[in-house]
């Protein structure tokens, strides 16, 4: 994924053909061969296994109604038509970029903020970094439990809160129109500090000479972050949307632990509807289908942004 | 103009107004995003933390009970032990496959690399929603559903960890190997002897990386190992909610004993996870 991102035109250092690579005589070509085959096959045959078999088994799988227990039956493009033609699916992929939508501006905005502060000559700043990097490092499953705890409609620590300032509370993920909200927040204050880190190093990386140019030219505060430090930061935030649209498509710890969809339905996203799909209702045929339908629309999004990145994308 | 000359006299002595309200932002933020982490602490403390009794910024009567009940009602040393072992071999495994791919992508030219290399960074895509069905299905197959095996399989190659540690290699300056090589060393040698000790700070970024991703996992662990006496943490955690709808103590206590391995991980080792991030976004 990283790679495909990269600048174009900056190549890998050579490789040195070295003394024992390859050779003239067909028995050093092939010590060569197994070699390299030696250093290979470890990584080759996992990936081969359990990546790109399944892969391939999976869109096989999707023509078929396969229940997980009885033999599957050819069933050619039914699932896709059946998925196609169902309302559910419009909703799991809506609730899904409901999500993103939510998600996304959130968890930027908030990482470049503290990026920006903490890119300033800030005392104790290592710690305040590792502070904000902390719910990183912490899993899904304890950040979604946390976090209903901490929403919780009636004596959670937060409604507690807005009840000295004489707010009523919202019943957060036991309210239909609430359960998306809090699950963004929660993903939010998780993955904040992982925003916040890259693009804290696209901060740093821009030449301070510039901005004090800039300054020197009268420039403000606002005119040099628009014009100066977005910019020379478009690279971090290319990779900080390409990456979270992939992890947003695919949402689903949270969603699982916090509301496993409901209530309602109001929170049933994409992958929750794969996993139910199959271990709840067995149609594996069709949870199959989905998630090739999810996988061509990441690929598609993915796609688009690597081809639009040269519109606004400045690699200097 | 005039504004430019305004901004310049008084540059000489700034008010340090902007930078103390910049602390002290900073410095609540922090607060904010930390206390999540001392909610979760104060309410396993806190014997009696039902929906219905109000917060309190102190437990009024601190007990390690919810501790107690999560290790004597629930096998909870074995979920340990459970999600250490998987960790603890998926980390060491990731590391050989990672290290071996990335010395032939870096020091190896052979006919059709690059495909390769491409088709090893795709699976990087797929999500592991598209495989689950299959790979649940395969493992299946081979007997494996339900063993620590089972789960591990999966997990055995990482194309992050081998993109990682490749450009870690391309850094290593090839007169290293070189000299090496005149010495008479074959490529086992020098990829033991030369390239590993020159990239430890990247193999660290990664065992911490593959660590963690093992202990916090959950769809293929909530998937593959059904049985309690195989789960691990996260899925044990996310099960202990049905059991104990309102123990939010015992949720909370669970939670704790999840997130310190990965608190020690992480403080001992935190300039390497942060410059792994980061390296990740810049190449």
């Amino acid at each position: 994924m990283t790679a495909t991102l990269s600048r174009p035109g900056r190549a890998a250092p050579p490789a040195v053909r070295r003394a024992p690579s390859g050779g003239r005589t067909p028995a050093a070509r092939r010590r060569y061969a197994l070699t390299v085959l030696a250093f290979l096959l470890p990584s080759a045959v996992p990936l081969a296994m359990f990546v790109l078999g399944p892969m391939v088994a999976a869109a096989w799988i999707s023509l078929t109604d396969w229940n997980l227990l009885a033999p599957a039956n050819w069933v050619g493009f039914d699932n896709y038509a059946k998925l196609l033609t169902d309302p559910k699916t419009g909703d799991v992929f809506l609730h899904t970029l409901a999500y993103i939508a939510g998600y996304l501006p959130l968890v930027y905005l908030g990482g470049l903020a503290i990026a920006l502060g903490l890119n300033t000559a800030l005392r104790g700043r290592t710690l305040l970094r590792g502070v904000y990097f902390l719910p990183v490092v912490t899993s899904w499953i304890v950040v979604a439990l946390v976090w209903r705890w901490l929403l919780n409609p009636a004596n959670g620590v937060v409604n507690t809160v807005l009840a000295w300032f004489g707010i009523d509370g919202p019943g957060w993920w036991t309210d239909p129109a609430w359960a998306m909200p809090s699950i963004i927040l929660a993903s939010a204050w998780k993955d904040l500090g992982f925003v916040m880190v890259i693009l804290l190093a696209g901060l740093q990386a821009i030449d301070p000479a510039l901005l004090e140019a800039a300054r020197v030219d009268g420039a403000g505060w606002w005119r040099r972050l628009v014009s100066i430090i977005m910019p020379l930061l478009s690279p971090a935030t290319f990779f900080v949307i390409v990456i979270s649209l992939i992890n947003g498509f695919q949402v689903f710890d949270q969603v699982y632990a916090m509301t496993g969809g409901g209530p309602g339905g109001a929170t049933q996203v994409v992958v929750q509807q794969i996993y139910d799909l199959t271990f709840r209702y067995g149609r594996a045929g069709e949870a199959s289908a989905l998630s090739w339908m999810l996988f061509v629309v990441i690929l598609a999004v993915t796609v688009v942004q690597i081809r639009g990145q040269r519109k606004w994308v400045n690699y200097g | 103009m005039a504004e430019t000359l305004a901004i310049r006299t008084a540059r000489p002595r700034p008010v340090p107004w902007r930078s103390i309200l910049l602390h002290l932002v900073i410095a609540l933020g922090a607060v904010a995003m930390f206390f999540p982490f001392y909610w979760t602490l104060v309410t396993s403390l806190n014997a009696d933390s039902r929906l219905d009794s109000a917060p309190t910024l102190w437990p009024a009567d601190p007990s390690l009970e919810a501790y107690a009940t999560l290790f004597t009602r629930l096998p909870f040393a074995r979920v340990i032990g459970n999600s250490l072992l998987l960790a603890v071999v998926t980390t060491l495994v990731q590391l050989f496959t990672s290290a071996t791919a990335a010395y032939a992508f870096s020091r190896l030219p052979f006919r059709g690399r690059t495909v390769v290399f491409g088709i090893y960074l795709a699976t990087m895509m797929v999500p592991l929603q598209v495989l689950v069905v299959p790979l649940f299905a395969e493992l299946k197959a081979f007997g494996l559903v339900d063993t620590y095996l089972g789960a591990l399989l999966p997990t055995f190659a990482s194309a992050f960890g081998i993109f990682l540690l490749r450009q870690a290699m391309n850094q290593v300056p090839t007169e290293l190997d070189e000299a090496a090589a005149l010495d008479g060393a074959g490529h086992f040698r020098i990829f033991w002897t030369v390239m590993l000790p020159n990239i430890r700070p990247a193999l660290a970024t990664l065992a911490v990386f593959a660590f963690m991703g093992s202990w916090n996992s959950f769809l293929w662990p909530l998937v593959v190992l059904r049985s309690p006496e195989v789960q691990t943490l996260p899925v044990a955690l996310a099960g202990l909610q049905g059991q104990f709808t309102t123990q939010w103590d015992v949720v909370m206590a669970g939670s704790i004993v999840s997130i310190l391995p990965m608190l020690a991980i992480y403080l001992f080792a935190q300039k390497y996870v942060i410059q792994g991030v980061a390296n990740t976004g810049l190449k």
